[in-house]
């Protein structure tokens, strides 16, 4: 049985982790430490007490070793194998592979994370560069300096009779388009020369907030509990540091409102479901969706993606999840839920949808646009969405058809086309 | 009579070569800046070729040349496109919406005066 190899690996790993002798560990539950050790190369059943004891002596809930993971390595590797079919994986054998070579089977899904991940942001910086206005903006003032400096350069040197008026006015064009020349090349060269320390240099304040919070897994341990929670960290930038600390102030307020044991329990018994926990805790929708989006994933929590979006549509926080994000410079696919949700605020949308890849890509979006911040008999309601998303297991279910943006987009004869695609000429 | 070009293009010194080159080659020379207004302005007094930029303040050259396609009064309505943004896609773009040719910047003032020779025949 998988199961129960997997426990005991994940036992050895805690054990490993506290940095307890097997003998002391195996003491403390009145087990032999042999008896341990095959418990731990997961020879040996562990249920019930025994596994409730140990459990409680490397002081963690019993399900985090025993639930979740192998549920999400074994599906994980199932992902893995349908992403590149051609490959041949036994995908029948997906358990037996697991149980037998652990670390291996972590290694491919790692390493499939890492392409998923790298894929994904190759995909966001191209759509990033194409749509980048401040780019475009340089490149045409260039360009259109260069074009007009050319023409009149070309005025001056071919027309031998030109009027001495006509002459002046193409020598102060040039003159001007020359600076305006320099200052264009100026501008582009220090967007592009930026100083790229930690890779962040050219981010916006929002990227630079996500590329802090994805380094921690959305998750802040320094924020839970009951002791006083410490500062949070400076940021490169005050604007990113700014929105570090409104994030901070939303994060402690949800982790009161759900505290973590409490709260990561009742995820795993209700499914992970938001509505339910939402009821349970007596939290808004938003709030439990931000929450579970926030759950440290070693605990047997899938990883959930988040996207906060303005009525605009602009997109003010994201967690990007395997095979999931959405374009920030550019403008989203506007099939996504999260953007649907305005057109029924306060109104919970589940849907599922399909990414126009070969394999994978279907996720499970929850969503649901509410108002932000306080109520005002002065001022219209600032709205703001949530959308939480969670892979899942392609079926022959129905799912809507979404994409990342128009422009990296395949799909042929979509009624939310905004512009051609790069990627199929046909895609109009 | 001369034929009259008009030039839609919202950089004011690249109207100005435009122009000067166009008009001592015997052309009568118009000029409009905004793409808001283009359209009014070419079915007003229509020209006999069009020199069109595509990035324009107000609406966008694609959208103008759209526009004048779909108009009976205009549909065949020479059209040189200019852009800075030369792009295979751009130039497909405007191939599809009907552009009789296209020009990338920076280009060079021979070309554009072959160009609209050869556009506008007697």
């Amino acid at each position: 049985m998988v199961q129960r190899q997997l426990t005991g690996s994940r036992i050895r790993e805690r054990r490993v982790d506290l940095g307890i002798r097997q003998t002391d560990l195996a003491n403390a539950v009145g087990i032999s430490a042999s008896y341990l050790n095959l418990i731990e190369h997961n020879r040996r059943r562990i249920a019930g007490k025994l596994l409730n004891d140990l459990a409680r002596a490397m002081q963690v809930d019993p399900s985090a070793l025993t639930e979740g993971a192998e549920t999400a390595l074994l599906d994980q590797l199932r992902a893995s194998a349908a992403r590149d079919r051609a490959a041949g994986a036994e995908v029948s054998r997906t358990e037996d592979f697991a149980g037998r070579f652990i670390g291996w089977a972590s290694l491919v899904v790692r390493q499939d994370k890492r392409i998923d991940e790298l894929e994904a942001r190759v995909k966001v910086l191209t759509d990033r560069l194409a749509h980048d206005p401040q780019l475009a903006t340089s490149l045409h003032e260039v360009i259109s300096s260069v074009t007009s400096i050319r023409s009149a350069a070309s005025i001056l040197v071919s027309d031998d009779d030109i009027d001495r008026d006509w002459e002046r006015r193409f020598h102060r064009n040039i003159y001007e388009d020359s600076q305006r020349l320099a200052e264009a090349s100026r501008a582009l060269v220090s967007y592009l020369d930026a100083p790229s320390e930690e890779g962040t240099a050219s981010l916006s304040p929002q990227e630079e907030l996500e590329t802090y919070l994805d380094a921690q897994g959305f998750h802040l341990p320094y924020l839970e509990g009951d002791g006083a929670p410490q500062r949070a960290p400076m940021l490169r930038s005050k604007a990113a540091s700014a929105l570090l600390s409104d994030y901070r102030t939303r994060y402690l307020a949800d982790a009161e409102t759900m505290p973590l044991k409490e709260f990561s329990a009742a995820a795993i018994e209700v499914g992970h479901d938001p509505a339910l926990l939402a009821g349970r805790f007596g939290v808004p929708l938003a709030a439990a969706m931000r929450r579970l989006a926030t759950l440290p994933s070693e605990s047997g929590h899938p990883a959930f993606g988040l996207v906060i979006c303005d009525a605009a549509g602009a997109i003010t926080l994201q967690r990007q999840v395997s095979g999931f994000g959405l374009p920030r410079a550019a403008a989203a696919c506007p099939l996504w839920p999260l953007f649907r949700a305005f057109s029924q605020p306060m109104q919970p949308i589940r849907r599922d949808v399909q990414l126009p890849v070969e394999s994978g890509g279907r996720f499970r979006c929850y969503a649901i646009a509410s108002p932000a911040g306080a109520a005002s008999f002065d001022a219209p309601a600032t709205m703001e969405a949530v959308m939480l998303v969670r892979s899942v297991t392609p079926s022959g279910g129905p799912a809507d058809p979404v994409g990342t943006s128009c422009r990296i987009c395949p799909r042929s004869g979509c009624r939310a086309r905004r512009e051609p695609s790069i990627l199929n000429e046909d895609a109009v | 009579m001369a034929k009259r070009v008009l030039v839609i293009e919202d950089e004011p010194n690249i109207i100005e070569a435009i122009s000067f080159i166009l008009s001592r080659d015997g052309w009568t020379v118009h000029t409009h800046s905004d793409g808001e207004t283009a359209n009014e302005r070419i079915t007003a007094t229509p020209p006999d070729l069009i020199i069109l930029d595509v990035m324009l303040p107000g609406k966008s050259g694609f959208d103008i040349l759209r526009d004048l396609r779909e108009s009976p009064q205009t549909t065949d309505l020479p059209v040189l496109m200019l852009t800075a943004r030369g792009q295979t896609r751009d130039r497909e773009m405007a191939e599809r919406l009907g552009v009789t040719q296209f020009m990338t910047k920076p280009f060079s003032n021979a070309e554009v005066l072959e160009s609209v020779r050869a556009l506008v025949r007697d």
